[in-house]
């Protein structure tokens, strides 16, 4: 058989049916198996509506007529200087212990959460790529000075030094996002460090390096193309833990400042009013709640969209239920399919 | 032939090795001195320290001329690879040098072996993994000129889909992704790659191990007439005795990080003079079963030893059916036995003599 005969047969094989089956991207997958999950699905449409209200909130202010700093004495507090309940006076949440639009108020707090949330996450993950791909590719002396201060930064007590920095600096959304970017690169960078360090043991990146591909093209074109899932698995789980940090810092005073709203101020003015006012407690924490729950369930699916190998602990509780199920089945003898031809 | 399919001409080299006259240095593509490559074992802990060194390769001369086929052939963990990896300048040699057109490449940093890069190019072993599975094919063979700025844009992929033509892809899978080949089409556009900068040499690492016999033919047939073609030079690494008998001129039989053999692959396979030859030879299958029932086959006792550790003397002695006391002593060198063309090299001091029956030897000796 000669190669110009194989070579005929081989495109002879792959012209015709190649219109037909379109070959389809990883992402392709990843995004087909991402939609047959019902969690991460609505999950994701949680997070939409989520961004979409925030982005709305001004939009919401005119159409209530009730700016988010505007107190409203008269309408929005009872006689005794107490929030009014949901559904009174035009405010759809109640209100505040200012007698302030809660609803109002919450949904511009959702705007400095997911601000907060995705803006530090996007700064950890730059940070924590670009630190874990040099520590793991070049490793050596490199490696052990970069991975040496990783360590040192998940070992101080985080929310400690944050509370001094907020008080030294003063508080400010900037200090705000540098403290929680700063103590979340390092586990990104850690990651990405391994992954860095099995990736660069593949063949690929050797056959790289026989063409003459020099570091930095081997970290952009081969390593970092095979990093971006468990990567964006990593930012999108990320995302919920700086929103609790925010509201975190928030709430004892040393995060967003009043008059600016955020879910952790929020809360912290509630807790005064707690007895009286439930709503003024439960309304912010429920969005904080849904919020970062919601992106926790949709990177569980993220991950396991992009790796199908993982198993979920329901699917295999219900796989237990049915395995049980059949052996139950096939012991009663109402399944003869189960057993072996032969025993019957 | 163990290969179907396979009908590529016996390459007639033979007698030109053979000849008496020293080759000049334009008729040697590559030439490696001496080469040892040891890895440093390092203890556990946090001092690291180096507690001990793997022989990889030791001591290992090879010359390549050009346009022909070098063979290399061993078990898994002789060095083979390793040799490969020092040869391609992937990994810096301990001592020795290689020389590519008389210049040694063993000591040049990254930007001083660039251009070396375009002459000397590799095929990997497995298909799978050589291949980055999130680029396309397109960028994979582009990729060489992407990197040498040989060409760009509507010219480059204009010369991939030439290549991928010439090597019996369809240039039309230009923006698929290396999960969507088989892994012959796989192995194909790794050919691509390596053909990609014109090299003068390729180093071929176990290049059809992992394809289905069927498959290999193809490959095999590809890389002959790509060699006819483009006047290429190969390095062959395989550990299947066949293969290598099908497309070498000359080839070299490693042990446990040494040469054991040498020469021109008809006298290396009809009278082979090292003991180990003798039974990685008679351990390939035949495709002749009266052939094969005939053929006494030599059972070696043991295992390969250590590469940290080398038994003393000649590396081989703890397995050799032939083994004497001067062998544990004393290491032989690669010299011309008696009656060998000047081109047989074996390092034995007790080269295998024709006729005789090493089998019997070796199960006497061992006790089964």
């Amino acid at each position: 058989m000669s190669v110009t005969s194989v070579a005929v047969e081989v495109q002879g094989a792959g012209s015709a049916p190649e219109q037909a089956i379109q070959g389809r991207s990883q992402w392709q997958l990843t995004w087909r198996r991402l939609l047959s999950d019902k969690v991460a699905v609505i999950s994701l449409i949680v997070i939409v509506i989520m961004v979409a209200l925030a982005i709305a909130a001004p939009a919401f202010a005119a159409l209530t007529g009730h700016p988010p700093d505007v107190a409203y004495p008269n309408t929005g507090e009872t006689a005794a200087g107490l929030p009014v309940p949901p559904g009174t006076n035009g405010f759809l949440l109640g209100t505040d212990g200012s007698g302030r639009d809660l609803l109002v108020r919450i949904l511009y707090g959702a705007r400095i959460s997911l601000f907060v949330g995705i803006v530090t996450t996007l700064i950890a993950t730059v940070a924590g790529v670009t630190v874990g791909m040099i520590a793991g590719y070049f490793g050596g002396v490199i490696d052990a000075v970069l991975s040496r201060f990783v360590d040192a930064v998940l070992a101080f007590p985080y929310v400690v030094l944050a509370l001094a920095l907020a008080v030294v600096l003063g508080p400010s959304l900037s200090v705000i996002l540098g403290v929680i970017s700063f103590f979340t690169w390092a586990g990104i960078s850690r990651i990405v460090r391994g992954q860095t360090l099995s990736i660069k043991e593949k063949e690929y990146i050797e056959a790289a390096r026989s063409l003459g591909a020099g570091p930095f093209r081997i970290m952009f074109v081969h390593i970092l193309p095979n990093l971006l899932a468990p990567v964006l698995v990593l930012a999108t789980l990320f995302i919920p833990q700086a929103i609790i940090f925010e509201s975190t810092l928030s709430y004892l005073g040393l995060g967003i400042q009043p008059p600016t709203a955020s879910w952790g101020n929020i809360l912290g003015d509630a807790q005064s009013f707690y007895q009286q006012a439930w709503w003024y407690v439960v309304f912010p924490a429920a969005a904080l709640l849904i919020t970062t729950l919601a992106f926790n369930l949709l990177g569980d699916g993220i991950r396991d969209a992009m790796d199908p190998r993982t198993e979920r602990i329901f699917a295999a509780g219900k796989r237990r239920k049915l395995d049980r199920a059949r052996r139950k089945a096939a012991r009663r003898g109402d399944l003869p399919a189960a057993s072996a031809p032969g025993e019957a | 032939m163990g290969v179907p399919g396979a009908e590529r001409t016996a390459p007639q080299q033979a007698d030109g090795q053979a000849a008496p006259r020293p080759e000049s240095d334009d008729d040697i593509l590559i030439r490696v001195e001496n080469v040892v490559k040891h890895f440093p074992v390092k203890s556990m802990g946090f001092t690291r320290r180096t507690v001990g060194q793997v022989h990889a390769v030791d001591d290992v001369s090879l010359t390549i001329p050009r346009g022909k086929t070098l063979g290399l052939v061993g078990e898994t963990g002789c060095g083979k690879s390793t040799l490969a990896r020092c040869v391609a300048g992937l990994i810096p040699v301990t001592s020795g040098r290689v020389l590519f057109e008389g210049n040694d490449i063993s000591r040049l940093s990254r930007r001083q072996m660039q251009p070396y890069r375009r002459e000397i190019q590799m095929i990997f072993q497995d298909p799978y993994g050589s291949l980055n599975p999130r680029q396309r094919v397109g960028s994979i063979i582009g990729e060489p000129f992407a990197i040498h700025k040989m060409a760009s844009g509507g010219e480059r992929k204009r010369r991939v889909q030439e290549l991928m033509e010439r090597v019996g892809l369809n240039p039309e899978h230009y923006n698929r992704f290396p999960a969507e080949f088989s892994g012959g089409q796989r192995q194909r556009v790794g050919v691509a790659r390596a053909l990609a900068v014109r090299p003068k040499l390729i180093i071929c690492d176990e290049p059809v191990s992992a394809l289905d016999v069927s498959i290999q033919a193809q490959v095999l047939n590809l890389l002959g007439d790509l060699q006819d073609e483009f006047g290429l030079t190969y390095l062959f690494i395989a550990h299947d005795l066949e293969v290598v008998r099908h497309v070498s001129h000359a080839v070299s039989v490693m042990y446990l990080g040494r040469l054991a053999e040498a020469g021109p692959q008809d006298p290396v396979y009809d009278t082979p003079r090292h003991p180990y030859t003798a039974a990685l030879l008679s351990a390939a299958p035949a495709a002749d079963p009266n052939a094969a029932a005939s053929r006494q086959r030599i059972i070696l006792v043991g295992d390969v030893p250590s590469p940290i550790d080398p038994p003393s003397g000649c590396r081989f002695h703890p397995r050799c059916p032939k083994a004497q006391p001067l062998c544990s002593q004393e290491e032989p060198q690669l010299e011309v036995k008696a009656g060998d063309p000047a081109t047989h090299v074996t390092a034995c001091h007790f080269p295998v003599e024709a006729g005789e029956n090493l089998a019997a030897a070796g199960s006497r000796e061992s006790g089964i």
